[in-house]
């Protein structure tokens, strides 16, 4: 395959992962696979900008070959440590090992100890510029978007910003440019990296897109390190970023629950009624049927969460304990939530739910409702109001003490 | 008052702000975090953080 020529003498070099169908481990699920994109800068220096996961590192030096032997390569801009972008660095660096490797102090610690690589590292901070010949870079330090070494490099000259991981999507696809696929399927997957990898993030966003801003720099296209590059409209994805970051939600309602013998589930689909009959929307799962990742990408502009579990050896059932542990590291803020469940005899579900709800900061806004073994007509009704007055409460923007 | 920086993830905790999130009120001095308090970006604990300035 040829490499794809993004601007004027600028190669993407990445490759495309068409099979990967879970990632970060098994914490995300890529149904769509991805790319790993790595930028090539044809300049007096070469420059490479970020590279490839190791298991790529071939097909990444072929693509390179295409266009200049990897060899002459002078520079490699480390943006980044994981893996799936740092992963080729040793075998690029057997192939040209006197080349420069540019990234921050903790690229350089994290790269070191991934790799125990021994290559000549220019530690760089924001506002440092590296000319190229008739191009220049200049980088920007972008702690925890997403981990303590991050950074984006910008190219002046080409109006090009080169964040990583930020505004990237898990999205394997033949083209490469955001006009060029479907732009529904394109958001849902920005929305699910955002919802799945940046949430716990959004206040070092929101502070990160200011401080970009303020620099007021021309930016035509937005190269990140997975997926579509922005090009037809870059400030689409920006301003995604920054009403995600900013909490703002929808007024409906994600019910998540897990059941044993339907009698919780009989009660969550009662709820939805009471939701729905209220004005607002609402997605009903069951934990364990769903994909996880595509419920919290759901639950990303979601005012409000019900929980259902009925109760096992005194707790709540370990797929919704799970899916609550995940739902804790991401911080959700500006959300409201209550708890349900049937029992047969002590309970304890709806209480460890309220538990865990307490440590997210998420507030409970109405007491919990339990129901003995299968809910009757009467408790049935009680559920259908109990989704009628947690409907209100979104409505309500629940005022009453969320944040 | 004097502000912290996180040396992990670069937040600065800010008396004047203090960490609401966190029930830490305005006006808590770093001295007076919990010790369990931790950097509300990045979750690293309070031996992380040096003086700025
Ligand atoms: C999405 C994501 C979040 C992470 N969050 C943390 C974190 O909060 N604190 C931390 O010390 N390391 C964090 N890490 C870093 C991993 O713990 C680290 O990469 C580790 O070496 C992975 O080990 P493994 O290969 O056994 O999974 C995170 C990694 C990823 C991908
Ligand atoms: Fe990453
Ligand atoms: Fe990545």
């Amino acid at each position: 395959m040829k490499p794809y020529e993004i601007k004027k003498g600028i190669y993407w070099v990445g490759v495309v992962d068409w099979n990967v169908r879970t990632f970060h481990g098994h914490t995300y699920t890529t149904k769509r696979g991805t790319t790993y994109n790595a930028y090539l800068i044809i300049d007096d220096k070469i420059t490479l900008v970020d590279t490839v996961y190791g298991p790529f590192a071939d097909e990444m030096l072929e693509k390179i070959a295409h266009i200049v032997p990897a060899e002459k390569i002078d520079y490699i801009i480390a943006n980044h440590v994981e893996t799936d972008h740092s992963g080729a660095l040793p075998a690029l660096m057997r192939r040209c090992p006197g080349a420069k490797v540019f990234g921050t102090e903790k690229c350089r610690d994290g790269l070191y100890k991934n790799y125990y690589g021994k290559w000549e590292f220019k530690t760089v901070k924001t506002g440092d510029t590296l000319s190229l010949g008739r191009r220049s870079l200049s980088f920007i330090e972008a702690p925890m978007i997403h981990w303590p070494d991050s950074m984006f490099t910008y190219c002046p000259q080409e109006k090009l910003l080169l964040p990583n991981d930020a505004f990237g999507q898990h999205y394997a696809t033949s083209e490469r440019f955001d006009d060029e696929v479907d732009n529904s399927i394109l958001m849902e997957e920005a929305t699910k990296y955002y919802a799945n990898i940046l949430w716990p993030l959004g206040s070092v966003i929101a502070r990160k897109i200011e401080e970009v801003k303020k620099l007021n720099i021309p930016i035509d296209m937005i190269a990140p390190s997975h997926g579509i590059i922005w090009r037809k409209d870059p400030f689409k994805i920006i301003d995604a970023y920054v009403q995600w970051a900013g909490n703002t939600t929808k007024e409906k309602v994600a019910v998540v629950y897990e059941t044993m013998w339907g009698a919780t589930e009989k009660m969550a689909r009662r709820m939805a009624e009471g939701i729905i009959d209220a004005g607002v929307g609402v997605t009903l799962f069951d934990v364990n049927l769903s994909d996880r990742t595509e419920i919290i990408s759901e639950m990303l502009d979601t005012k409000g969460f019900l929980f259902g579990s009925s109760t096992h050896d005194n707790d709540m059932l370990p797929g919704m304990a799970g899916f609550l542990e995940f739902l804790k590291g991401l911080k959700a803020k500006n959300r409201i939530a209550s708890a349900f469940g049937s029992y047969g005899w002590g309970g304890g579900a709806t209480q460890e739910i309220e538990k865990v709800l307490l440590e997210s900061g998420i507030a409970v806004t109405q007491p919990p409702l339990s129901v003995k073994y299968m809910p009757d007509e009467n408790e049935l009704t009680r559920c259908y109001e109990f989704g009628t007055a947690f409907a209100q409460a979104v409505k309500k923007g629940g005022s009453d003490g969320s944040r | 008052m004097d502000k912290y920086r996180c040396e992990v993830c670069n937040y600065v905790y800010d008396p004047a702000l203090g960490d609401p999130d966190s029930g830490v009120p305005a006006g808590t001095p770093f001295e007076k975090l919990p010790d369990d308090w931790v950097c509300p970006v990045c979750g690293a604990d309070k031996s992380q953080f040096v003086k700025e300035g």
